[in-house]
């Protein structure tokens, strides 16, 4: 049998993935991270949205590199995404998103990753997204800011909203790598736990 | 009676908004999200959103950072 990338992927797990298409809505700290982890998954095809530049006080926790500096983060990270699976079907926004033009800039998607780092803009999304589509999920992120309180970390959700994170630590506490991460991997396992409990997608 | 957040129970009264449950719960963070029975409501519509007895009702804080 030829070697596959996903020889060691949970049973029905990369079938169902390849046919999904995911949304990131930011690529800084969440976005970058939830992307490298729904990719090396298997879900298909990525939306990846984000209109800043990769700068030397992101690789403190967000997945680019000094030689990427200045770059399009949409750019380095779609590059780093096909370095793991050349296979992956991205779509690139290098845009800034707004209330108005998120919903049609990501309605491709079946389910969107909320990645940004302002609550005023994580509020907008939800409600713009939940607008535009009520019957598709948003995984949001709020409380990653820190370090420690691993214990603190959790999902709640209520209709299609899931919210990963303590919904506490704001960051003026400062960001840091494992914590940032880990509500980024959050968000990218409740993303595939909704899309394999979905079962075959249904066109948008 | 209202259910907010799974676990806390909230009197009801008819015409009850999401700005007077918010008050009535003493939830004073600004940012925030509101759930009623499965729907998002805008942040716009809290003065005016009237909430159904026995709605089961989330209320999500959202922190800044990312």
């Amino acid at each position: 049998m030829t070697p596959s990338l996903f020889d060691r992927n949970v049973p029905g797990m990369t079938e169902r993935l390849q046919s999904a298409v995911v949304g990131i809505a930011g690529c800084g700290g969440l976005g970058s991270n939830a992307a490298v982890a729904l990719a090396r998954a298997g879900v298909g095809t990525l939306l990846l949205a984000d209109f800043d530049r990769v700068a030397l006080s992101d690789l403190n926790r967000q997945y680019y590199f000094q030689e990427e500096i200045g770059r399009l983060k949409v750019e380095a990270l779609a590059a780093r995404l096909r370095a793991v699976r050349p296979d992956i079907r991205l779509v690139t926004h290098a845009a800034r998103l707004t209330p108005e033009n998120a919903p049609a800039l990501f309605q491709p998607a079946e389910l969107l990753i909320e990645a940004f780092d302002s609550a005023d803009s994580k509020r907008w999304l939800i409600e713009s997204w939940s607008r535009a589509y009520p019957e598709r999920p948003i995984v949001c992120a709020s409380g990653l800011a820190g370090c420690g309180r691993t214990q603190d970390l959790r999902v709640r959700s209520a209709g299609n909203l899931f919210v990963c994170g303590d919904e506490e630590a704001d960051k003026r506490l400062g960001l840091c790598a494992p914590r940032v991460a880990i509500v980024a991997n959050m968000q990218a396992n409740v993303a595939i736990e909704i899309l394999m409990s979905r079962g075959e997608r249904v066109e948008p | 009676m209202l259910t907010i957040n799974q676990r806390d129970k909230l009197d009801w009264h008819p015409g009850m908004t999401v700005r007077e449950m918010l008050e009535a719960m003493g939830y004073s963070y600004a940012l925030i999200t509101v759930v009623v029975n499965g729907e998002v409501v805008e942040q716009d519509d809290y003065e005016t959103h009237a909430i159904p007895d026995e709605a089961e009702v989330t209320v999500f804080h959202l922190a800044h950072g990312g």
